[in-house]
């Protein structure tokens, strides 16, 4: 083999890159993320849980744009049950706690929702109370 | 039609994944054992392709010379073109793996009436060339918040910057939008421009669709087909493939299965096609040798040591009497030398 000098650290760069998340990782297996069920007890959403651990994102979407874009604030009514169309309004009321819930799993699958940067999640929004 | 067989290949690839892994117990094969299989095809044949390659002589001095080379102090060198120090040649190979520098010229030339031919430098190539591979090389690291966890900061920077337009939700990538369009176009050169068309073969439109379908079904994933496909559950099995634990207790859509086996097949593909130039770019001797064949003699590596040097001088001493036999002319006389002797 000719040039050792420079093929051989070079491959040896290649092959750390490739195999950047195995070493990252440790061999260390991460847990999967458990998110909290409604403190309640509600047993009940908009959709079923499949749906919704799949497309509650798309489905948050449409109702942004339902009710900033459109004007449309029609309830959204489920098995008897009435939902006003908003991230606090609906979906907050039962899933209370935003760190238990939600950020369980954008945290494990970095995904950075921009809710937040309008809505205030209800432990924000008890401290924003008080201090005015 | 020789791209025809590339599609046909292609949707064979997902016929395959789409009905086999809907089989029961065949999620293994497909989300578990293929890709490890694949990985391994990667790597391994990845490192025996540039071995093979560091086995190969090199017999000349052969760096392709496009300035003016090192000649007299007046005479300005064109260091970039026509590099003699490691440096430069490291320079000249920085700007030809990360920008394509010699793409940036490839001149083509069109005959007008007259006639009249003209030579322009065509950058389209170029242009989408770069694009395409930033795209895909941003896309292969930001899969990486898929298989590490806790997840490094400047991973989530990148993603950021990459889904910074906030389209939709998910988030719509730059990335994938930037990649395909540069795909559409190092396609569409290959059946518009009637010389690279004749020149193309199946290996060369194959890698095309191939990566292709591999973004259209990643992106019918994110924001279509999204029945199964919770992301808990895929990075579960991808941090479980590279910690080599892997699991799959769960359902997960039938176009993830095909999206992975895609991927698999050009990982299992790369190392054996033209693909290869990924590591090929940095061995090719054309590029990574400095033009100093006249300051630095170029021993050829498979020269016989037992055979020596012959010079002129040596030459006519051996056959001198012959040659004045044969009325050549020689640069020291027969009788000079009978004298001597």
């Amino acid at each position: 083999m000719y040039n050792k000098g420079t093929i051989i650290p070079g491959l040896i760069i290649f092959v750390l890159f490739v195999t950047f998340p195995i070493w990252f990782n440790g061999l260390k297996a991460a847990t999967v993320p458990k998110p909290e069920l409604p403190p309640g007890g509600e047993k009940k959403c908009v959709e079923s849980v499949e749906y919704m651990r799949a497309n509650h994102m798309q489905l948050l979407n449409e109702w942004r744009d339902n009710v900033l874009r459109d004007g449309n604030r029609t309830v959204v009514t489920v098995d008897g049950k009435d939902y006003r169309k908003g991230l606090q309004l609906a979906c907050m009321q039962c899933h209370s706690n935003k760190e238990k819930f939600c950020d369980s799993c954008h945290t494990y699958a970095a995904v950075k929702p921009y809710c937040w940067d309008c809505h205030l999640s209800p432990k924000e929004a008890v401290s924003k109370e008080e201090t005015h | 039609m020789k791209y025809a067989f590339s599609f046909l290949a292609v949707i064979a690839l997902i016929l395959i994944a789409g009905l086999g892994s809907q089989v029961p117990g065949m999620q293994y094969l497909f989300g578990v054992a293929i890709p490890y299989l694949a990985m391994m095809l990667f790597v391994g044949g990845f490192v025996y392709r540039v071995t093979q390659w560091a086995k190969s002589p090199v017999p000349f001095s052969i760096p392709t010379t496009c300035g003016q080379g090192a000649s007299l102090d007046f005479i300005k060198q064109d260091k970039l073109d026509c590099p003699t120090k490691t440096s430069e040649v490291v320079a000249r190979m920085f700007l030809e793996i990360f920008l394509f520098r010699s793409l940036f010229r490839n001149t083509k030339a069109d005959i007008y009436d007259g006639p009249k031919i003209t030579y322009e430098s065509s950058k389209w190539l170029w242009l989408f060339g770069l694009l395409f591979h930033y795209s895909f090389l941003l896309i292969v690291i930001r899969h990486m918040r898929l298989f590490v966890d806790p997840i490094p900061s400047w991973l989530s920077a990148i993603e950021s910057v990459d889904s910074m337009l906030q389209i939709g939700a998910p988030t719509l990538y730059l990335s994938s939008v930037t990649l395909l369009l540069g795909l559409l176009l190092l396609f569409g050169r290959r059946l518009v421009n009637r010389h690279v068309r004749y020149i193309s073969l199946n290996n060369d439109y194959f890698p095309l669709v191939l990566i292709f379908a591999i973004g259209v079904t990643g992106i019918l994933m994110r924001y279509f087909l999204r029945t199964n496909i919770d992301i808990i559950n895929i990075k579960n099995l991808a941090t479980g493939l590279v910690t080599f634990s892997p699991v799959i207790n769960v359902k997960i859509g039938t176009i993830f299965y095909i999206h992975l086996f895609l991927v698999s097949t050009l990982l299992a593909y790369f190392p054996f096609s033209k693909l290869m130039h990924m590591g090929g770019v940095f061995m090719s001797p054309t590029r990574n040798m400095a033009n100093d064949s006249r300051a630095k003699r170029h021993i050829n590596p498979w020269n016989d040591p037992t055979i020596k040097p012959h010079s002129y001088a040596g030459y006519e001493d051996e056959f001198r009497e012959f040659m004045v036999d044969a009325g050549i002319p020689v640069e020291k006389e027969l009788s000079a030398t009978k004298d001597e002797a």
